[in-house]
């Protein structure tokens, strides 16, 4: 096994003695469920080929984007790169208009011209992704330094992956960030794998925290598995930003259950051991999560039976929406090249 | 509502070509549209790596920073990638920045941002979202240029969906495209020439914009038409200027703009005149020439009495050395020899 499970890296940011009420920890535990629940949906259909799209589903890793999106306002905007549902959702996207978008329709997120790996919902300011590692991160730090220019309310917060601090964009992008005190949060979702290839065969032995610190940036590693670690240090961040002082690096690290793309897990192939994601598992965020409500008597089994109830019945009402609308026609196509 | 707004609104204010006004040189236009632009619109902002030199980038940003304050003007690290992507980040928030570099070779290392995202953003959107940016750079040419300092890369980009590309060769167009390039709410690639930097000319007092994606005629013949823009027109028009005693007169007309392409004004003259050479400060091949060349034997090829000419580049690298350089840039004579033959025949 490459990569274990090794909390003694992690800094801690959530104290044990802060009190949540119920209504917020339900919230983020449901959160995460109904990402799980649409993913795996997801992947059940995915055979039928009806979703023509190339998806990466975050199963493992929900916890990163519930954690952040719960410290941010709805006024503050997201960016992403290729793996956008966790993201998406939980920054408040709409589940139809995801589901039009993955089964190619016209009232998709993105009129059926993105697919899986361009969703936006502009209005709770999940605002840009691209399919181009890294391709984002320059563009929330244009937002976010628009946001400083003009005093405006919001920060922006930039989720990447591991590889994406591979590109020259990244640094540029952090560089420019840290040197103007940006009002922006970067988040690294690492998961040790960029499609097939392991961390140490892209990146010398320096944590990528480390990294980043060194242009004066706060940067932390944390347990990207407990979304209570994710919000707690996303939220003296997201502070940090909003009160001007510029921004933060968090590297969440999590890992994916499934292959880097498509609906399965891809283990068996032999470029990392199948023992690794059923050690993962064992760290689940959302069954430990589960696990630390129930012993702190927050959840019930009837709660989570309603929960997966309302879930199921939300996520089959997309699914059946998406099938059922139409697709767009050819007159779509040159639209929108020029704005007006 | 925003200067940048009212002007797009208002049709009223573009002007096709200008006569009157002071005499300014081309750098002080483009300053003067900097100026204006700044001081009417607080989401316009000047950025790029030199721009608050004490000379200003070749003049044109002199003394801006001092005037609108840092906080609009300012120097940036080099990041040429970064920077554009943070440019178009600005702008899908509603902000109009003008990115400046010395050199469209600086582009090159920027092309993911401007091909694969700024040019995008409107189409991938569905139109929820859009880049009102303006990214200018100048051609070199000459005293050792060289293979990295004078490429004229409008033939790559000019194939790019969502882009508009705009090539001035008059003060007066200078000023007023580049507002018109501001105001405008795409992605707007402005490449200047040096060459062409030194002229002056009639240029009016205050804002006005030049239409984008429409020619105009500098000169009105019979024998033949000349099309193109920038450095490369102007040497076509001394070309006509010695031809002229001979008899020869042709419609000379500069596009102002590549993309849009004003399609019209092309045809039109070849109508009448039934003759084409197409002229470019970039390669022959596979570029604005190749694509012009294409059009016309594709929509006009009725009106063709002869083969569509062409006088860009070779298909070699710039030299630095002065001799060699001599061979590489087709001259006033190259240009003469090309217009005689098409008449002859």
């Amino acid at each position: 096994m490459r990569y274990p499970y090794n909390p003694e890296n992690f800094t801690s940011f959530h104290s044990s003695e802060t009190v949540y009420d119920k209504a917020f920890l339900t919230r983020l535990y449901r959160e995460m469920l109904r990402i799980r629940r649409i993913e795996e949906e997801i992947a059940s259909r995915y055979h039928e080929d009806e979703m023509k799209s190339p998806i990466h589903l975050v199963i493992g890793q929900e916890s990163t984007a519930v954690g952040v999106c719960a410290a941010l306002e709805k006024t503050d905007l997201a960016f992403c790169g290729h793996r956008t549902h966790g993201v998406y959702l939980a920054k408040g996207g709409d589940l139809k208009a995801m589901m039009s978008e993955l089964y190619c329709r016209a009232n998709g997120c993105a009129g059926s011209r993105g697919g899986s790996m361009h969703l936006f919902d502009k209005s709770v300011g999940m605002e840009s992704s691209s399919a181009i590692v890294a391709g984002s991160i320059p563009t929330s730090v244009g937002a976010a330094f628009a946001s400083q220019r003009r005093k405006d309310k919001f920060i922006c917060v930039s989720f990447l992956g591991d590889a994406a601090t591979e590109e020259g964009a990244f640094w540029e992008a952090l560089n420019f960030a840290a040197l103007h005190k940006l009002p922006i949060v970067f988040i690294c979702e690492n998961n040790f794998f960029s499609v097939c290839s392991p961390l140490e065969v892209r990146q010398p032995k320096v944590a990528i925290y480390k990294k980043a610190e060194s242009f004066g940036v706060p940067s932390v590693q944390i347990d990207g598995t407990k979304v209570l670690e994710v919000y707690a240090a996303a939220r003296q961040a997201v502070e940090r930003a909003r009160s001007g002082a510029g921004p933060s690096f968090i590297e969440s690290v999590a890992y994916r259950y499934l292959g880097h793309g498509g609906a399965t897990d891809d283990s068996a192939s032999g470029y990392r051991d199948p023992a690794e994601v059923e050690h993962w598992r064992e760290h689940d965020p959302i069954s430990t999560f589960h696990d630390f409500l129930v012993s702190k008597s927050q959840l019930t089994a009837t709660e989570i039976e309603q929960m997966e109830k309302e879930i199921r019945s939300e996520v089959l009402s997309a699914f059946e929406h998406a099938i059922s609308s139409p697709e767009p026609g050819e007159e779509e196509l040159m639209t929108h090249v020029y704005s007006d | 509502m925003p200067w940048a707004e009212a002007l797009i609104a208002s049709k009223a204010e573009e002007v096709e070509v200008g006569q009157e006004g002071r005499i300014l040189s081309y750098v002080d236009a483009l300053r003067e549209a900097l100026s204006l632009a700044l001081d009417l619109d607080p989401n316009v902002f000047v950025l790029g790596q030199g721009v608050n030199d004490p000379r200003g980038m070749f003049g044109v940003t002199t003394g801006l920073h001092e005037e609108f304050g840092v906080e609009r003007v300012f120097d940036t690290p080099l990041s040429e990638e970064g920077l554009t992507g943070i440019c178009a980040g600005a702008a899908l928030v509603g902000m109009r920045p003008v990115y400046l570099h010395n050199r469209p070779d600086f582009l090159l290392l920027a092309f993911n941002q401007i091909v694969s995202h700024a040019s995008k953003f409107s189409w991938m959107d569905n139109g929820k979202g859009r880049v009102p940016l303006v990214i200018w750079s100048a051609i070199g040419r000459g005293w050792g240029s060289g293979a990295q300092h004078s490429q004229a890369i409008q033939g790559l980009l000019m194939g790019v969906p969502g882009l508009k590309i705009i090539m001035p060769s008059t003060p007066y167009d200078a000023k007023g495209l580049m507002l018109a390039a501001i105001a405008d709410n795409n992605p707007t690639l402005i490449f200047e020439h040096r060459w062409s930097m030194r002229s002056k000319g009639h240029v009016p007092e205050g804002t006005y914009k030049v239409p984008i994606g429409k020619g105009v005629y500098r000169k009105r013949g019979t024998d033949l038409t000349v099309v193109g823009t920038s450095h490369a027109l102007e040497v076509a028009l001394e070309a006509m200027d010695e031809l002229s005693p001979q008899g020869i007169s042709a419609d000379v007309i500069d596009l102002r703009t590549i993309k849009p392409l004003d399609e019209e004004i092309i045809f039109e003259s070849l109508k009448k005149t039934g003759k084409i050479l197409v002229v470019d400060t970039g390669w022959q091949m596979a570029g604005v020439c190749a694509e012009i060349g294409c059009l016309v034997a594709e929509k006009a090829f009725h009106d063709l009495k002869g083969p569509v000419r062409r006088i860009g580049l070779p298909d070699s690298h710039t030299p630095a050395g002065f001799s060699l350089e001599q061979y590489y840039y087709p001259n006033k004579e190259k240009m003469m020899g090309v217009i005689k033959e098409m008449v002859e025949k």
